[in-house]
């Protein structure tokens, strides 16, 4: 069992050995110093903590791995929140002249919560999710990822399992570290499609032309729709489903749906009534322009971004590999060459993988406990790896992993280049 | 810039290459000589310039014939020499020089850095727009703009996407047409409303849309520019010459200032109040009222309202008792008037002190200086007073709704003059005002010309054309002043009179 059952009480004696002895303090380090390409990247990066009984303490920054480490296991938080990188340490903002203390970067980021969708999906509500609705996430990577990459020439994208109910994308490039609030603001209204609250009942409105990136998106829900849709959330079965899918198309369509659906109850054929429907009235209008099936296929499943997550260089949000207090899971990196088969629900707990860290060891442990007594320092680390393989987190380590190579090979490249143009050889 | 009294001329071909087109970025600050003569002239002219720019841009539809007409009219003019044949190089000179000196002015607060910019814009935009498409690209070659065009076997592959992604495209627009390759980050009024075809971090920009990308970039440099240009200010302004010519220039409108009385004395003093409900623009009719029900105005309110009352004729002694017998209805007695405020009344009509014969504020003053606070009533109320509160007064005075809606969009649009024209329209009673306001002084003669004549509104336009076009016959009192005004660096509004 993945999940060894978890209570929120343990929290207190789970998080000090996870801190000690799991969380990934290396390539997390490693992550935030991109390089050290820019002086004092990691140490101007302001972290905040939730302690204990709802302590909020904001500007928190750290000198090196360290301190990190060491402050984390003191303080022990309970959520950890990753920030902006400023002019000045963080933790000393108050010693900065007024006005002079300001974000500067930080990657560019999106939060996509289920509970956004709560208009459209049946299965569940608020904070619950289940393995029906969760197609609505991998949808809105495979949508979000394929135009950061191609339409935006992003390159060096993290995709996190918030812990509950959403993912988060950490675009970490170069390029996007640097936009200004207005360019990210673009970038995310550019991703927008489903606009309105709850008085608006259409929510996506389609003109000829197509854009290519709706396009693009149609062709990504389209693969998902019919068994996420039509089966799983089961839009064409009930009439109370059927009317707020009805609700969106223009009163003549809508009647002669209304007439055919009594006839016909399967709602897959139910569907293609719909489509064939839509098809024929959008031949004989002039206007032209009439994608009524498609607007309730991006409506039903198209992303619903937070714009203002996005947009602030200041903005603090979860950071990866912290714990989630409510349901114990940790924040993992989602391996999107394994996308489909993501199952929230499979992702390890602070209580399963503190549990899995008590079985006993094989023998070379003991060997290795002899080398760690020469030099302590490395020989945490090392334990630390040690450990967090036989854990459940071991995998998603490894995908963190395979970014940051990633991202080391490539500013290897540019450093290349730029040697090269220099003719430094 | 350096200020000798002798212009320096520059030679021939070193002539060319700094103007190498005949539009530009104003990257570079000129660096010649000039005179003084010279340095206000061009400030004033381009300031006129930039002030149509902004009437024909709410006024006419951007781009409609009329717009291009009237702006083309205001360019020629700008760039007409009184020396037959000026040159393109002369032009291109005014062009840059005059730009710098009103950033000068325009850069010291967060409104008129705006206004600038807003303007320049709107005057880059046209003459960018007016440029033959091969000038078009030599300008961005030029500028550095890093705009690549797209090669044809991209264009080629990539044509149904830019057709299905950007507005007015088709495929013969496509083949005959330059697409330019932009960085996203440049080009992010198009990518937020997704008006445009991104691929790898680039945005695919079509010919006809490469202004509003170089738009962006002018407005970019101009703002640090301007940002920049605040910080060294005071060493400018310590300039004798320059101090009162800059400032002046922020607040100048062109026109008639009002400081010549004409209609001394007739005026009588029981006109006022029908006549503030009739012929005074909304700022006064707002003072006369307050005057009325408080018996008293603070300093700023009998600043504005007194010169104003000078300007329409009331004599010192009228205005004395004007004054007094309001204050003494409040908390003032006869006595005390005459210590305290007779002495300021006085003083407005130039008997006291220095003996300077203020003149009336105009539009520009009254909005940009002295905002008002808690217990004062002058200022411009379209600027000042809160839209809920300027839209009960406005229905007080019984404007129609719908007449109350045009006005009010026009102050959320900071047009605040033409938000009181129209405040004129509607309460005369007419469609078009038929002058452009920029004085309240000139709102009460437009508004008693139209009372009493019977007039017809063209004609009057043409005859204050015409009298602008004739500067001999009026300009001679006017430059009896400016000497005056030179000697005394005193009051410049007359300096600028220009008509």
């Amino acid at each position: 069992m993945s999940t060894s059952d978890y209570d929120p009480a343990c929290l207190p004696d789970l998080l000090p050995l996870y801190y000690r002895r799991l969380f990934p303090f290396s390539q997390y380090y490693r992550w935030l110093s991109y390089g050290g390409v820019s002086k004092n990247y990691f140490q101007n990066r302001e972290f905040s903590f939730t302690l204990k009984d709802d302590i909020y303490v904001r500007y928190q920054s750290f000198t090196t791995q360290n301190e990190l480490e060491k402050e984390m296991q003191k303080m022990v938080p309970y959520k950890i929140d990753i920030g902006a990188v400023y002019s000045h340490r963080p933790s000393q903002h108050n010693a900065v002249k007024s006005g002079t203390f300001q974000a500067l970067e930080k990657e560019l980021v999106f939060d996509i919560d289920m509970t956004d969708y709560d208009d459209v999906r049946r299965c569940c509500s608020a904070a619950d999710i289940c393995s029906k609705c969760w197609t609505l996430m991998t949808i809105a990577i495979r949508i979000l990822d394929r135009a950061l990459r191609e339409d935006f020439g992003f390159h060096h994208l993290l995709w996190v399992y918030s812990g509950r109910r959403g993912v988060h994308c950490w675009v970490c490039d170069d390029a996007a570290r640097k936009l200004s609030v207005a360019a990210r603001s673009a970038v995310a209204e550019y991703l927008s499609l489903v606009k309105g609250g709850e008085e608006t009942v259409r929510k996506v409105v389609l003109s000829d032309p197509i854009h290519p990136f709706i396009n693009h998106s149609l062709s990504v829900v389209e693969r998902y729709f019919q068994q996420y849709a039509i089966v799983d959330q089961d839009i064409l079965g009930s009439k109370e489903s059927v009317d707020k899918v009805l609700a969106v198309l223009p009163e003549d369509i809508k009647k002669d749906l209304a007439v055919s659906f009594k006839d016909e109850k399967d709602p897959m054929k139910r569907w293609n009534l719909l489509c064939d429907l839509v098809l024929r009235k959008k031949s004989n209008s002039k206007k032209g322009g009439q994608y009524f099936d498609k607007e309730i296929m991006l409506q039903y499943c198209y992303p619903r971004l937070d714009v203002n997550v996005s947009k602030g260089v200041n903005h603090l949000l979860k950071s990866p590999f912290s714990v989630h207090p409510k349901t114990g899971r940790i924040s993992v990196p989602i391996d999107l060459k394994e996308l489909d088969t993501f199952d929230p629900f499979e992702v390890p707990t602070i209580s399963l993988i503190c549990e899995e860290l008590e079985k006993p060891r094989a023998e070379e442990a003991e060997e290795d406990d002899m080398k760690d007594k020469e030099n302590e320092q490395e020989a945490g680390e090392r334990r630390r790896i040690r450990d967090y393989k036989r854990t459940s987190l071991a995998k998603y380590v490894k995908v963190f992993d395979r970014f940051l190579e990633a991202m080391a090979r490539s500013r290897k490249g540019e450093m290349l280049k730029k040697s090269d143009l220099q003719k430094d050889f | 810039m350096q200020f000798p009294g002798r212009r320096k001329k520059l030679i021939g071909s070193s002539q060319n290459d700094l103007y190498d087109h005949c539009l530009q970025f104003y990257g570079q600050p000129p660096l010649e000589n000039i005179s003084l003569t010279e340095f206000e002239t061009f400030a004033v002219e381009r300031l006129k310039l930039l002030k149509t720019v902004e009437n024909l841009g709410v006024s006419c539809v951007k781009n409609s014939e009329q717009y291009t007409k009237k702006l083309d009219a205001e360019i020629s003019k700008f760039f007409f020499n009184k020396e037959d044949g000026i040159s393109e190089y002369e032009k291109r000179r005014k062009d840059h020089i005059s730009h710098f000196i009103l950033r000068l002015a325009y850069c010291q607060t967060e409104d008129l850095r705006r206004w600038f910019i807003q303007q320049e814009m709107d005057l880059f935009r046209y003459r960018f727009n007016d440029l033959h498409s091969k000038h078009k690209t030599d300008f961005l070659h030029k500028n550095n703009l890093k705009y690549e065009t797209v090669s044809a076997e991209e264009k080629k592959s990539l044509q149904d996407k830019l057709i299905a992604s950007s507005y007015g495209l088709s495929g013969t627009k496509v083949e005959e047409h330059d697409v330019y390759k932009v960085p996203f980050q440049d080009a992010l009024d198009l990518v937020r409303t997704r008006k445009v075809y991104l691929l790898a971090g680039n945005a695919y920009i079509p010919h006809h849309e490469i202004v509003t990308i170089v738009l962006n970039d002018f407005r970019t440099r101009l703002s640090k520019a301007l940002a920049m240009t605040a910080r060294s200010l005071p060493a400018v302004q310590s300039d004798e010459r320059l101090q009162p010519l800059l400032s002046h220039l922020s607040h100048a409108y062109v026109g008639q200032d009002y400081s010549i009385q004409k209609n001394i004395g007739k005026i009588s003093l029981e006109q006022i109040d029908a006549l503030s409900g009739k012929s005074f623009p909304l700022c006064m009719r707002h003072l006369h009222k307050a005057l009325r029900e408080n018996h008293h105005l603070r300093h700023g309110g009998r600043m504005q309202y007194g010169l104003f009352l000078k300007g329409i004729g009331l004599s010192l002694e009228q205005a004395l008792q004007f004054w007094r017998s309001e204050f003494v209805k409040g908390k003032v007695d006869a006595d005390k008037f005459d210590k305290a405020y007779a002495y300021s009344v006085r003083h407005m009509f130039g008997k006291e002190g220095k003996r300077t014969d203020y003149t009336p504020y105009s539009c520009m003053k009254v909005i940009l200086s002295n905002p008002p606070s808690q217990g004062d009533y002058h200022g411009c109320p379209f600027r000042h007073s809160d839209p809920e509160l300027l839209k009960q007064k406005l229905q007080n005075y019984k404007v129609s709704p719908s007449g109350t809606n045009q006005i009010l969009e026009l102050v959320k649009g900071m047009h605040y003059q033409l938000a009181c024209q129209k405040y004129f329209e509607l309460t005369h009673n007419v469609e078009d005002a038929g002058f452009s306001l920029n004085h309240p002084n000139q709102y009460f003669t437009e508004s008693q010309k139209l009372l009493s004549g019977g007039r017809d509104i063209k004609k009057e336009v043409d005859m204050s054309q015409r009298s602008q076009e004739n500067p001999a016959s009026v300009t001679r009192p006017s430059q009896a002043n400016s000497k005056q005004a030179h000697e005394e660096m005193g009051d410049l509004d007359s300096f600028f009179q220009d008509e």
